[in-house]
């Protein structure tokens, strides 16, 4: 008996995990994905649309081995197209407007350098198939991060003005940053179970990567301490989600049926 | 009506390597090391595939056609499984590939080098890509990304060229 109800927990705790996971991934490709046909210059308007098509495939793969885990016969597209925001466990970080080029880079650094310390520890998961995808996500993730931090350098250590916009993008966005690491009883359940990665670990040499890049860059990097806002992992968002899943299954919810054969 | 029993794993093979990638038309999906194995049970052949990049939007072309094949072919009882338990890389191309490529105008992958020390080297590998079309060394990279999740943009400054390089990865 007692056994059955730790199964059950860890398996609504994998699902719910998995479902952290790829509404980060999702989301924020959606977000990279409206940079297509108005990046800067050609080669970031291929870059941006390569990097949201991978966090797009990333989210594919995540969300079908969800629906798998969950085993009630969903489909991937039911948890894309089919939840309100409140269902969505995205961090806010990724879902807030893409804002300039500035903006864009200073979060695509952010997330691709957390994701880069997650991805690694989570190549060590106790779990075949999600270690495959992991793995494969992971050599792109080095990708994304070595593009995203020479744009810092770039933006930071550049002309007056692009300095002045990734600062301010910076500070703006420093208050999303502290969820990232915010862990709860889904995440020790795993834990326990050796399938899910302790954001802990790395939160310091995740933060020695930030702020030595950002020294590079001659940029000033924000107070740690400030606040922080929170909850997104319980479904609590900005206005903004709400209208970016307006936009991505109006479709989708208009013609439940239609098909593309 | 020619049932799977008909055909051995070989022939299974011949017919995967008529099945080509839609955005690099030289390269069968055996070269590119997507198909990674082929089983024949009782009646069921099943092909087994590995994605390449997560995001690519080949990959469902690619099992589309896969199917097509096996179903003109005669073969109804099947199945293709995508399977992430080995992950794909460039290192399993073979040389004859790499040479289709170069013909073909895209500079091939060499070999991946470990990456352990990611943080380290992030400036990225210092490898130099030779030029497809007139084999100089004088190229610069111009982007990571290109038109396709598999290759990044470089410049050939001898022969003025762009060209794209397929990605060691």
């Amino acid at each position: 008996m007692s056994t059955a109800t730790k199964e059950l927990t860890k398996q609504e705790a994998l699902f719910e995990y998995l479902i952290r996971l790829a509404d980060d991934r999702l989301i924020l490709g959606h977000r990279l994905s409206e940079w297509c046909g108005h990046g800067p210059i050609l080669e970031e308007d291929i870059a941006l649309a390569n990097i949201s098509l991978d966090y797009i495939g990333h989210a594919a793969n995540l969300y079908e081995y969800a629906v798998e885990i969950e085993g009630k016969g969903r489909h991937r597209d039911d948890l894309v197209y089919f939840r309100n925001d409140p269902e969505y466990k995205n961090l806010k970080l990724v879902e807030l407007p893409k804002g300039d080029f500035g903006f864009t880079i200073a979060r695509q650094f952010l997330f691709s350098s957390y994701s880069y310390y997650l991805y690694q520890l989570l190549s060590d998961i106790e779990d075949e198939q999600f270690r495959g995808m992991v793995e494969k996500h992971f050599k792109e993730v080095k990708y994304h991060l070595r593009h995203s931090r020479e744009w810092v350098l770039r933006l930071g250590d550049g002309t007056e003005e692009s300095h002045e916009r990734i600062q301010d993008a910076f500070d703006d966005i420093w208050t999303y940053v502290g969820e990232m690491f915010h862990q709860d009883d889904i995440d020790e359940v795993l834990q326990d179970e050796g399938l899910a990665a302790d954001t802990a670990s790395f939160k310091s040499d995740w933060k020695d990567l930030v702020a030595d890049t950002l020294k590079e860059a001659t940029l000033e990097v924000p107070d740690w301490d400030q606040f922080m806002v929170e909850g997104s992992r319980q479904g609590l968002h900005t206005e903004h989600l709400g209208h970016l899943l307006a936009e991505m299954q109006h479709l989708r919810r208009s013609y439940p049926d239609a098909d593309w054969e | 009506m020619a049932t799977a029993t008909t055909y051995n794993k070989d022939e299974i093979w011949d017919l995967l390597s008529e099945v080509k990638d839609p955005e690099i038309p030289v390269l069968s999906i055996i070269e590119l090391g997507i198909a990674r194995e082929v089983t024949i049970d009782e009646n069921k052949v099943t092909v087994r595939i590995t994605p390449t990049y997560s995001g690519c939007p080949a990959m469902n072309a690619i099992e589309k056609e896969i199917e097509k094949t096996l179903r003109v072919n005669g073969i109804q009882n099947f199945e293709v499984i995508k399977d992430f338990s080995e992950t794909w890389t460039t290192d399993w191309m073979p040389e004859e590939a790499k040479k289709k490529l170069k013909e073909y105008g895209i500079a091939p992958p060499g070999r991946t080098e470990k990456d352990d020390d990611f943080l380290k080297n992030i400036k990225g590998s210092s490898r130099v890509i030779p030029c497809p079309y007139c084999d100089s060394t004088n190229t610069e990279l111009q982007s990571e990304f290109g038109s396709t999740a598999c290759k990044s943009q470089y410049y050939c400054h001898d022969c003025d060229e762009p060209f794209e390089h397929f990605k060691c990865i």
